[in-house]
C-alpha cells in the first residue's frame, strides 16, 4: 500500500491539494516587494554588526567577560549566517530582488561547505527527493541509519558515536557531502571521480580556516590562542546548533519516508504530499524562528523552498488547515521533544530490526473520507 | 590599493569588504559603480532630469555614451539605458534626463519618485554613438524627443572644447512645453558659440518653432544649405530614424549618417508577439524559438545545461538574460531586464531572446 493510499487520498485528492498549496503559493509571490528585501537586509546587517563586533570584542579578550561576549557575537554571526541569510538566499528566495547581494547563484556563506555544491546537494537532490531511501542523502547522509527502511549492519552500532562526531564537525560534515565517503569505501566511486569535489571543499575550507585560525588571530597578536580558541568555539557552537535544528527537519518520530516506486512519475499533488509528510515543525518564539533560519518550519519550506522564509510563520495555519482537512498528520513540536525523539531514534535504530509502524496516523479527514467513498 | 583589497577580502571572506562597507556608505565599492543623486529638475511634465555623482569605479565617457542606470521599486533592481546628456568632462558628474513612457515602470518611478540623496546602480560607459577625433569640420546634430540626451552632449561637449567648425541642431519636439532644455540651447547658440545654429521643430503646433513639419530633405536645406557635407549624428523616436535613413539614402550619403536607437522590448512582450530567435551567446549558436521553454530549446539545439528539478523550485538552471524578453510560465511575469537570472526551465522566450549559455 502507498503512503497516499493509506492516508485514503486518490490522485484526484491528491490534484485537489496540489491545487490549493498551488494558490498559497501564487498568491505568496505576488505580494512579494519592498517588506521581504527590508527584513533581508535588517538580518544581514544585524549578521555584519554582529560579526564586527566579535571580532573586535577579541582584540580585548584577555578580560574573560569580553571573550565570551565576543565568542558569542561571532557565533550568533555564524548562525545567522548560515541559517537565515544564506541557506535562504542560496535557494533563490530573493532572486527576484535582482540584487546580485542577494542572488543564490553567487552568495556564499561563512562555513566550510563551498556554495556551488550545496546548490546542487541541497536544492536539487535533497529538495526534488525529500525522505526517498536511496535517492535522498539527506536520509542518513550516508553513515548514519536513520531510517526502518535502510538495512541494519554492524556499522549501524557507531550510531549514536557518528552522529555526535557528526554534530561537532558538522560544516565539515557538509563540505563532504557531496564526495560521498560511503560510495568512495564501498569502491562504486573512484577517488578521481570524487577529488574535483574534494578539491573545491578543501580550498573552500583552507580559506574558512585561514581567516578563523591564523589571520584573525595574528591581528590580535599575543592573543593569538585566545582568539583561536574563542573563533573554535564560534564554529563549533554553530555546528552544534545547525546540526540540531537540521537533525529535526526530517527525523523525529513521526515522519515518513517514501519508496522509489511510490514516488515515480509523481503528481505535484503528491510531491506536495512527499514534502509534508517528511518533515517537521519546531515550535517556539519568533527570535527562535530566525536563529533557525525559519527552518523550524521545515513543512512550509519543503512545500515552497523558494518562498522567503520569514513568510512561512504566517502561511503556517493555512498550511495546518490543509493538513486536517486531508487528515494529514501536521507534524509539529518543542524542541526538546522534536530533538529527544531524533536523539532516541539514532539510538533505537543503532540496533537491528526494524518497526513496522514508526510513522503517524491518518486523521479523523482521512477516515471519514474513506467511509463516504465506501458508502 | 587592489593588494590592500585582496588582503582585506581575506579576512572578510567569503563576503568580502564591499558588503560590510556598502552598509554604512551605500556609494562604497571597490568594483561596482554606484551614484548618489545630487539634484533633481522637472523641466517638462512628463521628464526629470537627475545629476548623480559617481563612485570612484566610474571611468568618465564619451559624448553620445550611455550608462545602465539600476534602481530599486518596491524591493526589485530595475535596469535601464539612459545616454548622459552633460559635457564630456574629466569630473564624475552625469546628467541624465529621463521621459515618462506610459506604462514604463522605471521612468514613471524617477518622474515622480527621485529625490536628492538617492543612491543608485550605474554601469561604466557604454556605446559606439560617438563624435570621431579630430572632429568633423561640418557637423548636423539631429534629435526627436528624449532622444536630445546624447546628442546635447555632443554639442555641449564641443562647446567646451572651443570647436570651431559649423554645428547645426535640430531638435523634434510635440509642442514647445514638451521641449526640455530650449532656454539652455537658445543661450549656448546666441552667447557661447558663433558657428553654432539651433532648429527647433514642434511638429503638433506649426508656426511656434523655427520651422514647421516632418523632417525631409527640403527641411534640412532650410536648416543647413551645406547638410549633405555634414556628418550627421541622430537619435530620436523610429519615424524619425526611418525618415532620415530614408533620405540619406536617397542622396547616396548614408555613410555620413551615424545613429542611436533606442528600443522598448518590453512592448513588444505586452503586444504578444511569440515568435522570434533564440541565441545561445556563449555557444554562439542560434535557433528559431518553438515557444517552448528555453531549458527545452536549449536541449534540442544540443547543448546540455545544467539543470535539476525541471520545476522552478531548485535554481539550478538558471542563466543570464543578456538582451531580450522572456516570460515565466508559472507566474506569467515578463522580464526584460538585461543582466537577470532567468530559470530556463519555466521561462519561455517572447521575440528575439539572448542567454548567456
Amino acid at each position: 500500500m502507498t503512503t497516499a493510499q493509506r492516508f485514503g487520498l486518490t490522485p484526484a485528492d491528491l490534484d485537489a491539494l496540489g491545487e490549493e498549496l498551488d494558490a498559497i503559493r501564487a498568491e505568496v509571490l505576488a505580494d512579494l516587494g519592498e517588506r521581504d528585501v527590508e527584513y533581508m537586509r535588517r538580518v544581514i546587517r544585524t549578521q555584519r554588526g554582529l560579526a564586527v563586533a566579535g571580532r573586535a570584542l577579541l582584540f580585548a579578550g584577555f578580560l574573560p567577560p569580553v571573550w565570551v561576549a565576543g565568542t558569542a557575537s561571532l557565533a550568533l554571526a555564524k548562525i545567522l549566517d548560515n541559517m537565515e541569510i544564506g541557506h535562504n538566499v542560496m535557494h533563490g528566495q530573493y532572486d527576484w530582488t535582482r540584487d546580485p547581494a542577494l542572488s543564490s547563484k553567487t552568495f556564499d556563506w561563512d562555513t566550510a561547505c563551498p556554495a556551488d555544491q550545496w546548490r546542487h546537494s541541497h536544492n536539487y537532490l535533497h529538495h526534488t527527493f525529500t525522505n526517498i531511501v536511496g535517492k535522498d542523502r539527506d536520509v542518513g547522509y550516508g553513515i548514519l541509519r536513520m531510517s526502518d527502511e535502510q538495512r541494519w549492519t554492524p556499522v549501524a552500532l557507531a550510531n549514536p558515536l557518528f552522529a555526535t562526531l557528526l554534530a561537532l564537525m558538522f560544516e565539515h560534515g557538509v563540505m563532504l557531502h557531496d564526495v560521498e565517503v560511503e560510495r568512495l569505501v564501498s569502491g562504486e566511486k573512484s577517488w578521481d571521480e570524487a577529488w574535483p569535489t574534494l578539491r573545491d571543499g578543501l580550498q573552500k575550507s583552507g580559506k574558512q580556516g585561514l581567516k578563523d585560525y591564523v589571520l584573525w588571530p595574528l591581528l590580535t597578536g599575543p592573543l593569538f590562542l585566545s582568539t583561536m580558541a574563542a573563533n573554535a568555539t564560534a564554529n563549533v557552537t554553530r555546528n552544534l546548533w545547525t546540526f540540531t535544528i537540521i537533525f529535526c527537519g526530517h527525523f523525529p518520530e513521526g515522519t515518513h519516508v517514501f519508496t522509489v516506486e511510490e514516488s515515480e512519475g509523481e503528481s505535484r499533488g503528491h510531491w506536495y504530499l512527499r514534502q509534508m509528510l517528511g518533515s517537521a515543525n519546531i515550535s517556539g518564539s519568533p527570535t527562535f524562528h530566525v536563529l533557525t533560519g525559519n527552518l523550524s518550519h521545515q513543512i512550509e519550506h519543503h512545500l515552497f523552498p523558494d518562498i522567503p522564509a520569514h513568510r512561512y510563520a504566517e502561511i503556517a495555519p493555512r498550511v495546518r488547515e490543509i493538513c486536517e482537512r486531508y487528515g494529514l498528520p501536521y507534524n509539529s513540536g518543542g524542541l526538546t521533544k522534536q530533538f529527544g525523539s531524533v536523539v532516541a531514534k539514532i539510538c533505537r535504530l543503532a540496533l537491528p530490526g526494524r518497526r513496522s509502524s514508526a510513522t503517524s496516523e491518518p486523521g479523523p479527514a482521512a477516515a471519514t473520507r474513506q467511509q463516504a467513498r465506501a458508502a | 590599493m587592489r593588494r590592500t583589497v585582496q588582503a582585506i577580502d581575506a579576512v572578510a571572506t567569503p563576503h568580502g569588504i564591499d558588503r560590510y562597507v556598502e552598509l554604512v556608505a551605500p556609494t562604497w565599492s571597490t568594483t561596482e559603480v554606484r551614484g548618489r543623486v545630487t539634484h533633481v529638475e522637472r523641466q517638462t511634465r512628463d521628464t526629470v532630469t537627475l545629476t548623480i555623482a559617481a563612485n570612484r569605479n566610474w571611468t568618465g565617457f564619451e559624448a553620445g555614451q550611455y550608462t545602465n542606470l539600476t534602481v530599486e521599486i518596491d524591493g526589485v533592481r530595475h535596469t535601464r539605458c539612459y545616454s548622459m546628456a552633460n559635457s564630456a568632462g574629466p569630473n564624475r558628474t552625469i546628467e541624465l534626463t529621463i521621459k515618462a513612457h506610459p506604462h514604463g515602470v522605471v521612468s514613471n518611478h524617477l518622474r515622480d519618485e527621485a529625490v536628492t540623496g538617492m543612491v543608485v546602480g550605474l554601469s561604466r560607459a557604454q556605446g559606439s554613438f560617438t563624435l570621431p577625433s579630430p572632429r568633423p569640420a561640418r557637423l548636423l546634430l539631429v534629435s526627436g524627443g528624449s532622444g536630445i540626451t546624447p546628442v546635447l552632449s555632443m554639442l555641449r561637449t564641443l562647446c567646451d572644447e572651443g570647436h570651431a567648425g559649423q554645428v547645426t541642431f535640430i531638435h523634434y519636439a510635440r509642442t514647445a512645453a514638451d521641449m526640455a532644455y530650449r532656454a539652455e540651447l537658445k543661450t549656448l547658440e546666441t552667447l557661447e558659440h558663433p558657428n553654432l545654429r539651433v532648429i527647433n521643430v514642434f511638429t503638433d503646433a506649426p508656426g511656434t518653432g523655427d520651422l514647421d513639419g516632418f523632417v525631409d530633405a527640403a527641411q534640412l536645406s532650410r536648416a543647413d544649405p551645406e547638410w549633405q557635407h555634414a556628418e550627421t549624428y541622430l537619435c530620436g523616436p523610429a519615424p524619425l530614424m526611418e525618415a532620415m535613413h530614408r533620405i540619406y539614402a536617397e542622396h547616396g550619403i548614408g555613410a555620413q549618417l551615424h545613429t542611436e536607437a533606442f528600443t522598448l522590448p518590453q512592448f513588444l512582450a505586452e503586444a504578444g508577439l511569440v515568435g522570434g530567435a533564440v541565441r545561445w551567446g556563449a555557444s554562439e549558436r542560434t535557433v528559431a524559438s518553438d515557444g517552448r521553454t528555453l531549458l527545452d530549446q536549449a536541449e534540442a539545439s544540443g547543448l546540455r545545461p545544467e539543470f535539476g528539478c525541471r520545476m522552478g523550485i531548485c535554481h539550478t538552471c538558471t542563466r543570464t538574460l543578456s538582451c531580450g524578453t522572456v516570460r515565466d510560465i508559472v507566474t506569467g511575469d515578463i522580464t526584460s531586464d538585461a543582466g537577470t537570472g532567468v530559470r530556463l526551465c519555466v521561462s519561455v522566450p517572447v521575440g528575439d531572446v539572448e542567454i548567456d549559455l
